[in-house]
Formats: structure tokens, sequence, C-alpha cells
């Protein structure tokens, strides 16, 4: 189990003071100007070799993502632009720290543009999180007041502004892609890549984009070194990692644990066991909804990181919201309404995705209720592989794998269905 | 039927945002607070002051759930229907809500009292289901709480 003098967010609870006073008590905005008079170079290096991979979803190395910006300005500035659009059902990590953490972000906002020469950032936070949006903008409001932002932020002779910008309600707009649009007051429809934000991306300048945990773990990690936090976790998937357990778990958390744990222990320690005991678990979602779910008898063993997850699952960590479903669960309604959600969001610009969508949701419809035959579960299957990987942006992908993990994992459930209602009319 | 004080109140509103890059978010965020609603009547202005074709001013107010076009009721109530609100009674409770104020999803009493929506998480899913009158958030909300923030 991950030990206290190791945890990155402090006061993810919110137990503790939550103003700059309370934050740099507990060791933030500590020595920021010295990290960032040791350059940009130093920066990224550092975060390549403490192995940080994306949070937000997708695992790509923060550090070498940082790397793609140019090095020299062309004339053009550059800008970094935070993710906070948390929008994906189980996914409730970045919430929380932007409630009761935000001085961790803040601070990673700057090093993090001042590693990419950008002398702004902005922070998409969405619409609906009015909260996490008072608390974010006391806390950019009060490091404001206390020189840690504006002209020669922090004293590091660095001019840096951050601007909190509010979406208005349209889960797409967590694409990355889709987040530039509607900064730039469009649609939230997601662009075509090439070219990658990194050389075209805000009003087309340089830009990158990184989920709020990323930028928020930044500062910790270059205050003790990439070492530190490469200790955690197995090869490749190194670090701490805020895990949100919800569902039928006897006591459902976020909490900070080092990568590639395992599912049991993360679940016992944290989490107070499954609600029933192990053998009432019936499956897990691992990722957030977007990830195809996992039976329940794998999951027991099975280590929390991007590698295994992937490799030996096939399902994801995505952004490590663990959905744990019990016996209880109707499967096949669950996942249902996982459709209807991407249904709903689904932007309209691909067809595929647009009608894909809608048409999964109406076959799903049918085999909640057993009306349906059983070569619909193939055509059903096929369908998602034409939705899969022919749209713009991943929500083509993800509207298609929750239902091609259950299809998967749990076909004898759907045909047993769909089989007991034929009888059942005749 | 048009607001007499439109152009004057749409006028102060570009001037707060000029100069802003991408403006067209914080202007209609703002047009929806001061109107409450999206008026048709500030598309032309909005295409003309920010040098774009009404189709595209259009477009990005239809595409986002939070611009709406016509005004709501008095009070507007946003009731939670993601995932973890339902599992701990949103939808029994939004029954019983809408079953008496006799209206449905969207709609407004008819004394335009109050509109009724769907919202999907609001960030508190540790203590649903959630609600929310105007810009304040219920926490497990009931049948008490949310007709003592409508009072």
């Amino acid at each position: 189990m991950l030990a206290d003098k190791d945890r990155i967010f402090t006061n993810i609870y919110g137990m503790h003071d939550r103003t700059l006073k309370g934050a740099q008590a507990r060791g933030h905005w500590d020595g920021t100007a010295g990290i960032i008079q040791k350059g940009r170079d130093w920066i990224i290096d550092q975060m390549k070799a403490s192995g940080l991979r994306g949070r937000g979803g997708a695992g790509f190395p923060t550090g070498l993502k940082w790397s793609f910006m140019p090095k020299e300005s062309d004339g053009r500035p550059a800008y970094l632009v935070v993710n906070a659009d948390e929008s994906e059902p189980g996914t409730c990590k970045d919430r929380e720290i932007m409630r009761h953490d935000p001085h961790t972000l803040i601070e990673g906002c700057l090093i993090a543009s001042f590693a990419m020469n950008a002398h702004a950032c902005y922070i998409y936070i969405r619409g609906e999180y009015i909260r996490e949006r008072e608390a974010l903008q006391a806390a950019i409001d009060e490091a404001y007041d206390a020189g840690l932002l504006g002209k020669n932020a922090a004293g590091s002779d660095w001019d840096f502004d951050l601007y909190l910008h509010h979406g208005a309600g349209a889960y797409i707009c967590g694409e990355e892609t889709a987040l530039l649009e509607s900064l730039e007051g469009k649609k939230g429809m997601p662009r075509m890549k090439p070219p990658f934000p990194a050389g075209a991306g805000l009003y087309g300048c340089p830009t990158t984009v990184n989920n709020v945990e990323s930028i928020a773990v930044v500062p910790t990690i270059l205050r003790r070194g990439p070492d530190w936090f490469a200790g955690f976790g197995r090869q490749n998937n190194a670090g701490t990692k805020l895990f949100a357990i919800s569902g039928h778990v006897n006591n459902p958390c976020v909490v900070e644990e080092a990568m590639s744990i395992s599912f049991e222990e993360l679940i016992d320690k944290h989490c107070g066991g499954i609600r029933g005991g192990w053998d009432n678990l019936k499956a897990v979602i691992p990722g957030g909804s977007s990830v195809p779910c996992v039976r329940g008898e794998n999951m027991k063993d099975a280590i929390m990181d991007f590698d295994y997850l992937r490799g030996e699952l096939g399902s994801g960590l995505g952004t490590a919201a663990v959905i744990v479903m019990d016996k209880s669960t109707d499967m096949i309604k669950a996942i249902w309404r996982l459709s209807k959600f991407y249904k709903h969001e689904s932007c309209g610009q691909c067809t595929p995705c647009r009608e894909g969508t809608g048409w999964m949701m109406r076959v799903m419809d049918r085999l909640v209720k057993g009306e349906a035959s059983v070569e619909e579960i193939d055509m059903l299957w096929d369908v998602t592989k034409q939705v899969e990987g022919h749209t713009i942006c991943a929500l083509g992908d993800a509207a298609a794998w929750p239902i091609q993990g259950l299809i998967r994992n749990f076909r004898d459930e759907i045909e047993d269905r769909v089989k007991g209602k034929a009888i059942a009319a005749e | 039927m048009s607001d007499p004080t439109l152009p004057e109140t749409m006028a102060e509103i570009f001037a707060r945002h000029r100069g802003q890059e991408g403006p067209m978010l914080p202007i209609l965020h703002s047009v929806m607070e001061a109107f409450g609603h999206i008026p048709e009547g500030v598309v032309p202005l909005i295409a003309e002051e920010l040098n774009l074709g009404r189709a595209e001013v259009h477009g990005v107010i239809s595409f986002y759930h939070d611009f709406r076009k016509e005004p709501a009721g008095h009070h507007l109530l946003k009731i939670c229907r993601a995932e973890a609100c339902q599992a701990v009674g949103a939808n029994a409770l939004t029954e019983r809500v809408l079953s008496k104020l006799g209206i449905g999803w969207g709609e407004t009493t008819p004394d335009g009292r109050i509109t009724v929506e769907p919202v999907y998480c609001l960030g508190l899913c540790a203590c649903g289901p959630a609600a929310m009158v105007g810009n304040r958030v219920i926490g497990r909300a009931d049948e008490a709480k949310i007709e003592e923030a409508l009072a």
C-alpha cells in the first residue's frame, strides 16, 4: 500500500486547509522559481525519465508529448491547455483535485507552460462542475494576488497567465481537438489529425493538451525526482495514480495508489471488499465507461496498469475509473445505458458514429428485453467493427468497445435471454 | 416581443469581451446570464460583432445543451440523471417531482414558474441524488429540499 509520505495529493479528501497557505504548508509552491531556472530541457528530460504516462485515458508518455512542441518560436505563441472536461461515466478523480487540492494543478500549469514556451494556459472545465469552478477560480485568484501567476510568476522571470474557461454541456469537448474548437468559440467537433496540436492547435498555434492529473503531479515529480516517481509500478507503467472506484464495493472511493497494484489489494484495502464477497463479483469496467468490461473471475488477480489491462485482458486502464458490478447487475442493461450515453453525446460529424451509435443503442434496447434473434448478436458485433476506427475521434471507438466487451464476455447471457424470450413466446 | 433593452445590453456584453480570444462561448454565457436564454435577436448581432455567418452562430448555440433558445421558468430546476444519482433514487424522485408539478422533462409549469431539465453529473455523486436550482447545487436532494429551494 502506498505510504502517506509518498502521496502527491495530500488533500484529496478536503480534510485540510484548501487555501494557498494550506497548500504551501503541505509543500506545494516550494522552490518553483528554482525548478524553472533549471531550464526547459531539464524539465522535459526529468519528465521523460519519470515515465509519467498521460492520465486522461490514452496513456501517452507526457514528457515525450511535451518534447513535440517547437523549441524555438516561429513567431506564433504556444499554449498549454488543460483538459478538465471530465465527463466520462465513472470518472471522478479530477474533480477532487480541483475542489480540494487546486494548487497542485495551478503550480503544474506554470511549470509545464514554461517547459513548452507558453505564456498562457487555459483550463477547460465542464459547465456542470459548479463547486469545482468556484474552488479553482478562488485558488487562481489567490495565486495571482500572491504573485505566483501573472508577470514574473513566482519570481521566475516568466510571465504567465492562467485562464479558466467553462464549457456548456457537451461530452465530446473532452476530446482534445474538439476542446480546442470549443475554446475558439466553435461547435465542439473534433478535428482531423494531423496536423497534431503540437504543430497547429489552438488558433493554429503550437498547443499541448494534457489531463488535469498529468499536470497536477508535475511539480511533485520535479521536486522529488524522477527516480522516486519511477519507483512505483512496473516498468513502463510508472508512478502513483488516482483510482476512482465506484459501484458494488462496500466503500466506493477515490484513492491515490501505486500503479500496478493488484485489483484485489485495491478493493480490499481501500473499498472494504466487494459487496457480498468476492464470489459475488460479476464484472468490472476497469478504466471508465469507454473500455470493455472484464469478467469478475479474470479480474481478481489483475494488475492495475496500462499494459496488463490492455495486453492480458483486452481492456484498458483508461482513466482508472474502476466500475465494479456484482451478480445483481443486469450486464446487458448496464451496457445499454452506456450505449444510450454515447448516442446522446455523438457530435454528428462522422456518419459511422452518428448513425452507428443510434443503431447500436436500438439493438441493445431489444437485447435487454430479449426481443431479438441470436444472429443479431453477430450483426451487432459486425456493426461495432464498422464504427470502430472509422471516425475522426475516439468517441466511435468508445461507443463500440463496451458492446464488444459485453459480447466477448457475456455472450451466453445475451443468448439465454433471447432464447428464453423465444421459448416463452411459443 | 423582443426585449427593447437588447441592443444596449448586447453592446455592453460585447464591450466586456472585446479583445478576448475565442469570445463566442464567453459572450453566450454572458447572454444567458443577462436574459436567461439566447433570444433569437442576438444571433445577427453576434454574427456582426464577430464577423461570422449567422449560420455559424446558430450552429454553436444549438450544439451546446446549456444554451436555451426559449426562456425558462422563473426557477430552473435541474435534476441529475447520471448513473450514480440514478442508483440512489434520482428516478423515483424525479417522477414524484414531475408528477407533482404536472409537467415532463424540459417543460415549464403553465404559470411560468418552474422549468425542469435533466443534467448529467454535477460532480456530487457522493451525496446524490443531486439537483440544482439556479446556481445553487443541492446534495441528497429530496422533495422537501427542492421545494425549499424553489420557494
